[in-house]
């Protein structure tokens, strides 16, 4: 939230009225034939952000802990004929989103894992090793971003059936997923801009005082760039939580598969009330993160990793 | 005595970039070990697929036999497909409708949350929300809410204003607002936190400026407040529209392409040719697909960086 009135820079030298003004003068909200309506412009923009935004899910933590014959007859009535909680344990043990959630989060684990190692050394190499030819393997690097990601589909699936050189076949082994989610290229440029920026007298320092490229790294540059480890971190969860059409494709094992992958095929064979309680607890780590890391969200940061669709 | 310390300042800068530079072997080893990770996965799994893509579409290719030599068949096989037509049109159809649901509306939300005073983190945090929530399950949750029985959610609530009941998915010509109305709902949060950081950024003082010339409320939106906006709009807009050619999990899971192909998307066609053909896939036909998209897309993406840079020095 704080992150968002962040250009108070430019506030004007002088003029004392505008500290953190926007359309609206303090002068003009001092009347009424203006504060009134403004007011009320307000209000039913909390209104419809509420309805809209808040809504949908709240009617699916009700429908969850509501008895599906209710939610059939009575979709929009509060509470009938009373809460079920045993929806959501049903949801949990009987139809095995245990397994499935945890599938989920060990794919999310295992890919924010690639994800730090190869944009952090990689980062690193580029912006404070620099090695002769690094201009062009950053070129290279940020020509993937030009790519969209559907013309990797079919040969990206391809090359997971049987790796080349290892000879491989990464089919229903969740490398499939967390190798491909590393060669992330805006993760590669974020972490190497954001070294780019850290003071240079530093790492002169360091290797007068004898330390090597590997010290270097771990603990000078390292712990100097919590702030972006932090943004790339929680991007790379939410994206690999949310991803569905890759998982797909690559894990065919039922009991290997990630939540999204699941529930789709889980729909027909269950219960409504059981099935939308599953579609509750799947929500709750990403609303969970959202929730803690609210100011990286809201801070725009995102529009960055947007281009990756 | 002045000039030598003034010197030295200078040497440094010159000693930390040269020295920045791998000087031995051992050096260049370690840079080596840190390039590693970069270099394998970027080769395995994105500088190689792409190339592979290129060769693929003129490749006759299904995993089965050895892949032969087509020339430009496949492109030829696709454009001559009657599902091609459908699915060019039904994703400039979509297109078109997210621009009428998904353009004004967070412009509009943005402008009035700008202006809130107090609390603004509240509103934010409640226009977002629907981002973060994993696309299948927003999808399989409107499915619910898009029942076309008169118990439906959405007929329910029209039901109460007389209007209704709606097909929704089940009709032809329902089937893709109802999925375009669902995608802004889910995505709209993102486009208005990217508007309310360039609506902060407006400098106070043209407000001020305004407001000495008397300006009202209405002029200020007009002359300052929009024209502010004129390059963020831009760059939202060549977004949209490449992440809306790329339309998939949708369809696939509301309608399946259906009903009679309605919403069949250019990526749900990729997807049928490579991983729903009983014969096999055609991963030719799908490669040269992907490309003629990508080839379309590029103009929109380049023009994206072109903004970005022309953006990023201008402010």
């Amino acid at each position: 939230m704080t992150a968002l009135t962040r250009p108070r820079a430019r506030r004007p030298r002088s003029d004392s009225s505008s500290a953190d003004r926007g359309i609206i003068s303090s002068t003009e909200w001092r009347q009424r034939r203006i504060r009134w309506p403004v007011r009320l412009l307000h209000a039913a923009t909390l209104v419809f952000l509420l309805i809209v935004g808040l809504g949908p899910l709240l009617w699916m933590v009700k429908s969850s802990v509501t008895p599906t014959q209710d939610t059939l007859r009575y979709p929009m009535a509060l509470w009938p004929n009373g809460i079920d909680l045993g929806q959501l344990a049903t949801a949990w043990s009987r139809t095995h989103i245990d397994r499935y959630l945890w599938n989920t989060v060990v794919i999310a684990f295992g890919s924010w894992v690639c994800q730090l190692v190869v944009a952090t050394t990689g980062g690193y190499a580029l912006s404070v090793l620099r090695p002769r030819g690094s201009g062009l393997l950053m070129g290279l690097v940020i020509a993937t971003l030009f790519v969209p990601p559907i013309v990797l589909l079919v040969p990206l699936y391809l090359t997971i059936v049987d790796v080349p050189l290892v000879h491989a076949r990464l089919i229903d082994n969740y490398w499939a997923i967390w190798l491909p989610a590393a060669a992330s290229a805006v993760n590669v440029v974020l972490v190497k801009r954001f070294f780019d920026n850290l003071p240079r007298e530093i790492f002169e320092a360091a290797k007068v005082d004898g330390a090597g490229p590997f010290r270097l790294f771990r603990s000078i540059v390292l712990p100097m760039s919590r702030p972006i480890i932090g943004v790339v971190s929680v991007f790379a969860v939410i994206a690999t939580w949310k991803d569905y059409l890759w998982p797909l494709l690559v894990i065919r094992n039922p009991n290997l598969q990630p939540l999204s992958v699941r529930l789709p095929t889980l729909q027909p064979t269950t219960d409504l009330g059981v099935f939308i309680a599953a579609l509750t607890i799947s929500s709750l780590i990403p609303i969970a993160l959202f929730l803690v890391f609210q100011r990286l969200f809201l801070s725009g940061q995102g529009l960055s990793g947007a281009i990756k669709g | 005595m002045s000039t030598v310390t003034d010197a030295i300042p200078a040497v440094d800068r010159v000693a930390a970039r040269r020295g920045a530079r791998p000087r031995l072997t051992r050096d260049g080893l370690s840079t080596l070990a840190f390039l590693l990770p970069l270099l394998a996965v970027f080769g395995l799994f994105a500088w190689f697929p792409i190339l592979r893509a290129v060769v693929m579409s003129v490749q006759e290719t299904n995993l089965v036999s050895e892949p032969s030599w087509v020339g430009l068949d496949n492109f030829a096989h696709v454009l001559a497909d009657p599902q091609f037509g459908i699915a060019v049109a039904n994703t400039l159809w979509f297109t078109f409708l997210a621009l009428i649901f998904g353009f004004p509306v967070p412009i509009l939300l943005a402008v009035l949350m700008s202006e809130v005073r107090r609390g603004r983190g509240w509103y934010s945090a409640l226009a977002y929300l629907p981002v973060v929530i994993p696309p299948v399950v927003s999808v399989l949750l409107w499915r619910f809410f898009y029942d076309a029985s008169a118990r439906g959610v959405f007929n329910t609530i029209l039901g109460w204003l007389g209007l209704g009941p709606f097909p929704w998915l089940q009709a032809a010509g329902t089937a893709m607002p109802s999925i375009v109305i669902e995608a802004t709902w889910a995505n709209a949060g993102a486009t208005v936190i990217i508007y309310l950081a360039a609506l902060v950024s407006v400098p106070p003082e043209l407000y001020d400026a305004a407001d000495v010339d008397g300006a009202s409320i209405w002029q200020k939106i007009r002359s300052i407040t929009l024209p502010h906006l004129r390059s963020v709009i831009a760059l939202t807009l060549i977004l949209q529209l490449i992440a809306t050619a790329q339309l998939f999990t949708e369809p696939l899971l509301f309608t399946g392409g259906g009903p009679n192909n309605a919403t069949l998307t250019v990526l749900l066609l990729i997807y049928r040719y490579a991983f729903t053909n009983s014969l096999g896939g055609d991963y030719g036909m799908a490669a040269a697909l992907s490309l003629m998209l990508a080839a379309f897309l590029a103009l929109f993406t380049a023009g994206y960086y072109r903004l970005t840079r022309s953006w990023s020095t201008s402010s």
